[in-house]
């Protein structure tokens, strides 16, 4: 540090005290004499000064004052590409609940690359909080890719019921009626499964109380988008790039995968 | 500053902690390569150019400290009294660097109290890397002694963090920490070190530079936003630019200047953006916010166009954002995408590096400029009347003779009696704000402070920080009665390494903040706010080894200083100022920018 002895730190400071003059005007009077300053802060208050007319809503929205700011909530689904390594799903987890976004389902689970995995999110929020979930999930450093599907993408989720076996017959129409499957039969119980869509599967269990659920599980959804089209960038930049075989389903050019493991990153 | 700190240790210390690097004789049998985990971690540090780490020991780190002392032309280290230190002295070392300041700390307790300056670094997005010690892997999960799951417990706050659990991996995670430490937008991550791995022989060394895959800091803004964002800008009439502390960690200072001065736009900072444009610039309102400037929060508030760069628009800056820069068409600049519209809504994202979206927009208004002719003289009255409104709210402060000392004018006494780049650390509180009020700052990493966490004690274990990244700068913390006494210990610390830093502790004798609410909001209820007694603090400067000052009349308050700042070492100077004072302007917690109290009455 710059130490200051003798005279040339004394020159030293009366330079640096005229240059602060120069600079902040009459402002250093008060160093001559505290008590000629005995005066706080001065201006027009609140009440007399000019005040902006115009408003923002709370999502920080600039809205038409007039007007009440509304931002109604929706439901859609996100889809993660993201690495398949521990603790990604709670770092997703950890994020949802940090920054109090309204997830009804999470999924995750394999792709075709061994090295990946694929979170699907149920969410219902407003269009500001929508575009946050993206890109708060695309932040994070193990997430590959992040979309939001649209309506016509593909959906399904799947229940698991176990129904008490009284009337057998019946259960066995609905069944069919939802296009479900029994996967046991005992005496006392029937166990069942359905697949569809959110609110196909909302039906069915409805449906199949009539026969008293003793007992409920359900997944989150899955979902892919329709077509030819690519679910995440990063799917369709890997995929473009690799020419996959779709019979083998395997990467044609080996060499351009990107997540070898312990491989160094060359992308910069 | 490695240098100065052995040389200047105690004997003692040089007996209880041997330290052989930068001594060649003593590099006899030394494998070139990387022999164990923890070399290959302190190997990473080395090559990633970190000169200075700060720590405290402890059992599951000892491997790595073992490695550190044996390796060559390795980081000094800086024994820290208290691990939460540590990491502040880390995090203000990487404000002051820009490089990421590094901290260790072994496993359970060592790493739990390093949380609070993990939380810290990433509320600020400062470059910092932790290293924690872990219990074996073969006894994770079973609740060993001193085991916390670190890894879990930092997720939140941390960039990223690793645990290291394979020897030949450990070389290339913790080069891969450091750097992403560093890049985009800066932030904590953390290293988690079993110590059986970094006790186990390994070939792998690190790999300088190494990022994770698909990360991705963006570089310039896309150009059809740029043009769009120039649009909005030229057609302003009421411009402000609001830059933030993303200007200061993107070094875009200079960037900023060109742009300020070619286009005559008047300039308002946030907190962590101080420095970020001189303060004494003709266009420069200071900072804005609940404790800023009157010019600065009236600017913000009535302009149609804010050119906001790399700020995440906190709270204490907006207000309610429902009265933030209503009427202002915004465009947001910042490194990350998703500080976009997170909590004000951008009409235009540029989303890139500060420095090079600055020259974008700025190239773009040029060419502009040149082809429309419309020059700054349109914004005549709008500079005048932020010049009006300046000359309206001047930061004066009442100062009677007759009375106790006013902590302003400690402030600027001691601003008067240092160099322009003289770097400021505060702890949190009223003494924070007045130190960033009443100091002219006018060069960026100059303003070292806890801001988004609002940590309390930041200011001792960030002054060592900040000294050991800049040792021939003058430091001074600013430090109130409250915040001094959380981390006080590390005034051993800086007598141990004779940091020639000064305290300057504006003793109220009160947590003088809450203090404040609760006359403003409590009724005036003084709840655990009010001390009734403190401890003296020049003994308890002297007992640790530092210099110790006390004053308390506006007689002794530039010589006091004078000495404390004279004196080679660390001294602590006990400011005993008016208890009544408060701090104002002030926007009460989610309050109109427009409508800022100028004293409690106004609330």
């Amino acid at each position: 540090m710059s130490r200051r002895n003798g005279e040339a730190a004394e020159a030293e400071d009366a330079a640096d005290a005229d240059d602060a003059d120069d600079a902040e005007d009459g402002a250093n009077s008060q160093f001559a004499d505290p008590s000629e300053r005995r005066e706080g802060l001065t201006g027009p208050g609140p009440d007399d000064r000019p005040r902006p007319a115009e408003r923002r809503s709370k999502q920080g929205v600039r809205i038409d004052p007039e007007a009440e700011a509304s931002h109604p909530a929706r439901r859609t689904t996100i889809s993660a590409l993201v690495k398949h390594e521990p603790g990604v799903l709670a770092e997703v987890a950890g994020l949802v609940s940090r920054r109090q976004f309204d997830i009804d389902s999470l999924t995750v689970g394999p792709t075709t690359n061994p090295e990946t995995a694929r979170m699907t999110l149920t969410i219902e929020e407003p269009e500001p909080g929508v575009r946050q979930v993206e890109k708060q999930l695309e932040k994070l450093v193990p997430v590959i890719s992040v979309r939001e599907l649209g309506r016509d993408a593909v959906r399904r989720e799947l229940a698991v019921l176990k129904v008490h076996d009284d009337r057998p017959a019946a259960v066995e129409s609905v069944v069919e009626m939802f296009d479900g499957e029994v996967l046991d039969a005992q005496p006392g119980t029937v166990t069942v499964e359905v697949t569809g869509s959110s609110a196909e599967v909302d039906r069915a269990v409805e449906a199949f109380q009539r026969f008293g659920v003793r007992e409920l599980t359900r997944t989150g959804t899955a979902a892919l988008a329709r077509g030819n089209e690519w679910t995440t960038h990063a799917e369709e930049e890997r995929y473009e790039r690799q020419r996959i075989d779709p019979r083998t389903n395997r990467a044609t050019d080996q060499s351009t995968t990107e997540t070898a493991p312990g491989a160094p990153t060359d992308d910069d | 500053m490695s240098e100065r700190a052995r040389t200047a240790a105690r004997p003692t210390e040089e007996a209880a902690e041997p330290r052989d690097d930068d001594r060649p004789e003593s590099s006899d049998d030394q494998p070139a390569e990387p022999a164990t985990g923890a070399d290959a971690a302190i190997a990473a540090l080395t090559a990633a150019d970190v000169e200075h780490v700060f720590g405290v020991q402890g059992g599951a780190i000892m491997p790595v400290y073992d490695a550190l002392a044996n390796a060559e032309a390795g980081p000094s280290h800086v024994t820290m009294a208290h691990e939460q230190a540590a990491a502040h002295a880390a995090d203000a070392y990487g404000q002051v660097t820009g490089t990421p300041g590094v901290c260790m700390a072994t496993s359970g307790p060592g790493a739990t109290n390093l949380v609070t300056g993990i939380a810290d670094a990433d509320m600020d997005s400062d470059p910092f890397v932790a290293l924690t010690g872990q219990v074996p892997t073969e006894f994770l999960g079973n609740d060993a002694f001193q085991e916390t799951d670190t890894v879990g417990v930092t997720r939140p706050i941390t960039k990223e963090n690793y645990f290291a659990g394979d020897a030949d991996r450990i070389g290339a995670t913790v080069s891969e920490a450091v750097e992403l430490a560093g890049t985009g937008r800066p932030g904590p991550t953390l290293v988690d070190l079993p110590k059986d791995a970094t006790t186990t022989e390994t070939d792998a060394g690190p790999e300088p530079g190494r990022l994770p895959t698909y990360y991705d800091a963006p570089e310039k803004a896309d150009e059809a936003a740029v043009e769009a964002a120039a649009e909005a800008f030229a057609r302003a009439e009421r411009p402000v630019v609001l830059a933030g502390g993303g200007v200061v960690k993107a070094d875009a200072a200079p960037e900023l200047r060109a742009f300020v001065d070619a286009f005559d736009v008047p300039v308002v900072t946030t907190m962590p953006g101080i420095g970020s444009v001189p303060e004494d610039h003709e266009r420069c309102l200071s900072w804005a916010g609940m404790h800023g400037t009157g010019a600065a929060n009236m600017a913000i508030s009535h302009t149609d166009c804010l050119f906001a760069i790399g700020t995440r628009f906190d709270d204490r800056l907006t207000g309610g954002v429902e009265t933030f820069a209503p009427g202002a068409e915004v465009i947001h600049a910042d490194i990350d995408a998703a500080e976009i519209s997170k909590n004000v809504e951008a009409d235009h994202a540029l989303v890139g590096d500060a420095a090079a979206v600055i020259e974008q927009v700025h190239e773009k208004l040029d060419s502009r400029v040149e082809a429309a002719d419309t020059s700054s003289d349109r914004h005549a009255d709008w500079r005048e009347q932020c010049r009006e409104w300046e000359a309206e709210y001047p930061m004066t402060y009442a100062a009677p003779k007759d009375e106790p000392v006013k902590p302003q004018f400690v402030v600027e006494v001691a601003d008067e009696a240092t160099p322009d780049d003289a770097i400021v650390t505060t702890g949190v509180g009223q003494h924070q704000m007045w130190a960033a009020q009443y100091w002219t700052y006018r060069d960026p990493r100059c303003w070292v402070s806890s801001h988004g966490l609002g940590t309390m004690g930041y200011g001792l274990p960030a002054a060592i920080g900040a000294k050991v990244a800049a040792p021939d700068r003058e430091v001074v913390c600013f430090e109130g009665d409250g915040s001094f006494l959380m981390t006080v210990q590390e005034l051993s610390v800086a007598a141990r390494e004779n940091l020639d830093i000064t305290v300057v502790v504006l003793n109220n004798e009160a947590i003088g903040m809450v203090r404040q609410w609760q006359d403003a909001f409590f009724e005036g209820r003084h709840t655990a706010s009010e001390y009734g007694w403190v401890p003296e603090f020049e003994p308890i400067a002297e007992a640790f080894g530092a210099k110790g000052f006390t004053l308390d009349h506006y007689d002794e308050v530039a010589d006091t200083l004078e000495a404390a700042f004279d004196y080679d070492g660390p001294s602590v100077v006990d400011a005993q100022i008016d208890p009544r004072e408060n701090v104002y302007p002030m926007v009460p917690s989610g309050g109109d920018n427009s409508g800022f109290a100028l004293s409690e009455e106004q609330l």
